[in-house]
């Protein structure tokens, strides 16, 4: 597939994830349906299975789930390349994607986290800011466990994923016990369920 | 309370910032958030608890990436604009050279049965970690200036909206978090003295 792009194309690329990075409350993943519609329907610049399997593989390596969006800009790039086999030319166009949509995706959130936090540092003092630290702790707190429980819950079928739940019940019962590793417990996961246990 | 925030420790350099991010970010299988607390907390002490939920909630009420805005303010505190970037840089650069590795050599491995398995298993473990942060920054509460009895409807309300409902975020963030806001507020107001509510003693100015 070679779909080659315009600058204005990836002008295009940066300025839909500099917005989308506005509008992401909760997370960058939380936009994603709109990253679909914009990258495989209406530019047909990824394919469905390239835009699953980058959200699947981001997940599934180590680091902040917010690469995902660095598998599509790759995958975008490449794409317009004319594919991983088209050498050297396709491959910058790959580090162009994933360097405009990381950019985009970061920049202006970050800029007004900046000055935000600058803003409430400098008035820290002020009831207001105080309440709204103190009011919102008990929120993202409770927000933290749901997190993790739509994660399990995605297994609704007790009697198939009874083990499932069970695994995550002793992940989270070592995790608050020990000190152990985090590592050794996720490494665990993984082989009961590469072994086909779960 | 604020013997526990003066043992806090600090980062000695920017080097050391990337370094720690790298490090923490290259242990974050299934998200960094329950890494960045278990190493910056609990093993480092650079932030107490009560500090790290406030920190999580600006990161989480401002829009973008949740653990970048977390790192962006963890290391803006330190060194500022300087800083912000190298925390920054250490969550990203690291995992984005493996991440896009991967990509180039198992483009479809993800389909394969073991390794979906595997994936699976991860992230069973991974839930379990994210719940136990979760319980864990819960023990805060009683710090709380709106009292424990108020907070913990709170947490409870805010989980059954997502977890249970599945009310979508930003509106349960603001439903729900201005009514806390406003009841912290008053609480805070009531207060005799709000030192005993202060429970980040600032370490710039000292």
């Amino acid at each position: 597939m070679s779909l080659p792009l315009s600058p204005q194309d990836w002008f295009d690329l940066f300025v839909h994830f500099a917005f989308l990075s506005l509008m992401g409350i909760g997370g960058a993943i939380t936009t994603a349906p709109e990253m679909h519609r914009y990258l495989v329907t209406e530019k047909n610049w990824l394919t469905d299975s390239s835009f699953s399997s980058s959200i699947a593989l981001a997940q599934s390596a180590p680091g902040p789930n917010v690469l995902f969006i660095a598998l599509m800009g790759w995958q975008v790039g490449i794409n317009a390349g004319g594919g991983l086999s088209a050498g050297a030319p396709a491959w910058w166009l790959g580090l162009l994607g994933v360097v405009l949509t990381m950019l985009g995706i970061m920049l202006p959130s970050s800029i007004l986290t900046y000055k935000a936090t600058k803003w409430a540092h400098v008035n820290r003092d002020l009831t207001s800011v105080q309440a709204f630290k103190s009011g919102m702790a008990p929120i993202v707190i409770g927000l933290l466990v749901s997190t993790g429980w739509l994660l399990s819950a995605a297994h609704r079928d007790f009697s198939q994923d009874w083990k499932i739940w069970l695994v995550t019940a002793v992940a989270a019962g070592v995790m608050l016990r020990t000190s152990i590793h985090m590592m050794w417990l996720i490494a665990a996961g993984g082989i009961l369920g590469a072994a086909g246990l779960l | 309370m604020s013997s526990e925030a003066q043992e806090s420790r600090h980062p000695q350099s920017k080097t050391e910032l990337f370094l720690v991010f790298t490090f923490l970010a290259l242990q974050g299988f299934g998200g960094v958030l329950t890494v960045v607390q278990r190493e910056l907390v609990e093993r480092r002490k650079w932030m107490t608890k009560v500090q790290f939920v406030e920190e999580w909630s600006v990161a989480q009420v401002m829009p973008g990436p949740n653990v970048v805005n977390l790192c962006l303010m963890i290391g803006g505190k330190y060194f500022g604009v300087a800083g912000a970037l190298a925390a920054v840089g250490g969550l990203i650069c690291g995992p984005l050279v493996l991440v896009l590795g991967l990509a180039i050599l198992f483009g479809g491995v993800a389909d394969n049965a073991v390794a979906q398995g595997a994936l699976k298993g991860m992230g069973a473990v991974a839930a379990g970690l994210v719940i136990a942060t979760g319980l864990k920054l819960g023990t805060s509460l009683p710090k709380n200036p709106m009292g424990l009895w108020t907070a913990i409807p709170f947490a409870v309300i805010s989980f059954a909206c997502v977890g249970i409902f599945r009310w979508p975020l930003p509106w349960v963030l603001l439903g729900l978090g201005s009514l806390a806001c406003l009841i912290a507020y008053r609480a805070l107001k009531q207060l005799p003295s709000r030192l005993d509510a202060k429970t980040s003693p600032d370490q710039e100015a000292s």
